[in-house]
């Protein structure tokens, strides 16, 4: 797809994750619409991943390391055709396989993930994996940036590194908040590039809501031979309707009726423009 | 059977906040920290009033633990706190080395533990916290079961000396026990003195329990009710004095089956005094999305299954 065809599905996308997060009045939301632009071009125009090849093995990967914005990646899935979109309905419900966090039990997902932390050090394994059998597989994940206090990430950005695992993308979903507040607030994760880069990986900094910018940035993977790449994604948390934007209190935020009213015509706008 | 009636439905982990607020006001060795999840854990008003007692780590459990542990250096009396998946499977061997083995005063103390979390599902959902947490030396465990129980306990333990794990839940539950109480760690409390059989229920199962025994109370049967608080140590006193006379035992646990209250009990009785026993807890399995009485309910956590693991008990004894 087209960066512009990309751009106006992202406005359907963002829509139905709100519809399923009202509809079962739970959800992460403020990080689901962060990543969603992020995940529309991977699975619509990067990874080599569909329904169809979901049972080869030489499919690419990619697990969600921040597993609680797990409505943002049903919605891309569900769209892509991994299942109906109305099985979302049934999303956090008592017996639904649409579970609060990633769960393999739904078709199109690759791993269990909802504790931070855990995603790259997976990345990693199958990253490692791909190279031995020179399989052409590309691993990607999306970590969030509260979650990079977690050491785990930090060993696995050392193993990537000394691994020379160039099949591996790891993408920070750079939006400044987490739960408590700023991550400058909880625990400051500045100067980043420089760190990751000090760990050993090629790093690009990108606007995570720029078509153009991010297919050009996923295209030109890997940033460097023998290196991990680390996509910077400068996001904002809520991105698309205006009172979500930059407020915590919709890290998991539901929309009241009324709320849900003004996102769906925010969003109607931004459709015609 | 004796009356409980309730007013009022409180989470168990505002117990525990409004414990800390106490213990922010009366002993200044108290200090917590937290792992970017303050609102849940209900420490706002603690933090508010003591801004310099309050340490956030960001989201680096196992960075929380060591540094809980080294902070006890100046006498200070640390309450490391997070969810109880990520305050203890995640972070086990921190917690066993640097606090358990090296025996420092730390207060493990975390919320939505088990089941009744609800929505977010299994990754959140521990059940095999206390199992892990029991068979740690010098371990202190403790699951209470209501908002008053909760925050008598969070202070009481400031006095204890040594490592603790104190587990407390997300939903609102009925306030049942006396706001008055003085918790004494080990020390079990009888619900509700019977001969028929004996119930040991810890955490949100204890009013279940209650419940239960008002339908057994119906059927002819007088069942002892008694809520083990302290899973370790246990009472073992109580436990047995009880059984003699009962000769039959009901274990009611938000847990795992595997390694929990149950499993404590039947470890007593298996070199004390031999009764069948039933187990009303998870049978090795992960949990999933849904409210909490849903979950209670399709995992067998509710007073109805704690009845139909007591008839069975009753009509197993010889
Ligand atoms: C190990 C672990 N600790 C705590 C949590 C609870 N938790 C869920 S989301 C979140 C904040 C995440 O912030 P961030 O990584 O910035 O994600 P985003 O802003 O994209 O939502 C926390 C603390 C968790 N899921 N896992
Ligand atoms: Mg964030």
């Amino acid at each position: 797809m087209t960066a512009k065809e990309l751009k106006d599905k992202s406005i359907e996308l963002r829509r139905k994750t709100l519809e399923i997060i009202y509809n079962a009045k739970a959800g992460h939301t403020g990080g689901s619409l962060s990543i969603m632009d992020i995940l529309n071009v991977l699975y619509n125009r990067i990874m080599n991943v569909s329904p169809e090849n979901f049972n080869d093995a030489n499919r690419d990967r990619y697990i969600q390391s921040k597993g609680h914005s797990v409505e943002a990646l049903y919605t891309v899935l569900a769209d892509r055709g991994f299942f109906p979109e109305e099985d979302l309905m049934t999303l956090c419900q008592y017996q639904s396989p649409y579970i609060g966090h990633p769960t393999k039990g739904v078709n199109g997902m690759e791993q269990n993930t909802g504790g931070l932390g855990h995603g790259l050090p997976i990345c990693c394994g199958n990253a490692l994996a791909a190279k031995k059998d020179n399989s052409g597989v590309k691993v990607y994940t999306v970590l969030g940036d509260g979650e990079m206090a977690e050491g785990s990430n930090w060993e696995a950005m050392m193993f990537a590194a000394h691994y020379k695992l160039d099949n591996l993308c790891a993408i920070l979903d750079y939006n400044k908040l987490q739960i408590t507040g700023s991550n400058a607030e909880v625990m400051g994760l500045e100067p980043v590039a420089k760190k990751l880069e000090a760990f050993g990986w090629a790093v690009k900094e990108v606007d995570g809501h720029d078509y153009d910018a991010l297919i050009e940035t996923f295209e030109s993977l890997p940033f460097e031979e023998g290196k991990p790449s680390f996509v910077i994604a400068h996001t904002v948390k809520g991105k698309g309707v205006s009172f979500m934007e930059n407020n915590i209190k919709w890290h998991h935020g539901v929309p009241s009726a009324e709320q849900m009213e003004m996102a769906r015509e925010e969003l109607l706008i931004k459709e015609e423009v | 059977m004796k009356k409980y009636t309730y007013t009022e439905k409180q989470d168990t982990r505002s117990g525990f906040g409004d414990g800390m607020t106490e213990l922010g006001r009366t002993n200044p060795k108290v200090v917590t920290l937290c792992a970017d999840l303050v609102g849940s854990l209900k420490t706002a008003t603690f933090i508010k009033e003591n801004p310099e007692r309050f340490f956030q780590t960001g989201i680096a459990e196992a960075n929380m633990m060591g540094i809980a542990a080294g902070l006890t250096i100046g006498g200070y009396i640390p309450y490391p706190t997070t969810f109880a998946n990520f305050g203890s499977g995640r972070v086990y061997d921190q917690i066993r080395q640097s606090i358990a083995y090296s025996n420092k005063n730390v207060k493990i103390a975390v919320s939505h533990a088990g089941l009744t979390l609800g929505e977010d599902g299994a990754t959140h959902q521990i059940l095999e916290d206390i199992a892990m947490m029991r068979s740690m030396p010098n371990m202190t465990v403790i699951n209470p079961c209501d908002y008053n129980q909760t925050k008598a306990a969070t202070i009481a333990l400031a006095d204890h000396v040594g490592p603790a794990y104190l587990r407390f839940g997300r939903p609102k539950v009925p306030i049942f026990t006396d706001p008055n109480q003085k918790f004494e760690i080990g020390k079990a409390w009888t619900v509700n003195e019977g001969k028929d059989v004996s119930i040991f229920a810890t955490g949100h199962l204890v009013w279940e329990a209650i419940q239960a025994g008002e339908i057994l109370a119906e059927k002819g049967i007088d069942a002892e009710i008694i809520n083990i608080h302290t899973i370790k140590p246990l009472d073992t006193a109580a436990i047995l004095k009880s059984v003699r006379k009962t000769k039959c035992v009901v274990t009611c646990e938000e847990h795992q089956a595997n390694g929990g209250l149950g499993d404590a009990v039947a470890q007593t009785l298996a070199q004390n005094f031999l009764a069948p026993q039933e187990y009303v807890a998870v049978n090795d399995s992960f949990g999933e999305s849904g409210t909490p009485e849903q979950l209670m309910a399709k995992y067998g956590l509710s007073a109805e299954a704690i009845v139909e693991k007591t008839l069975k008990v009753i009509a197993r004894k010889s």
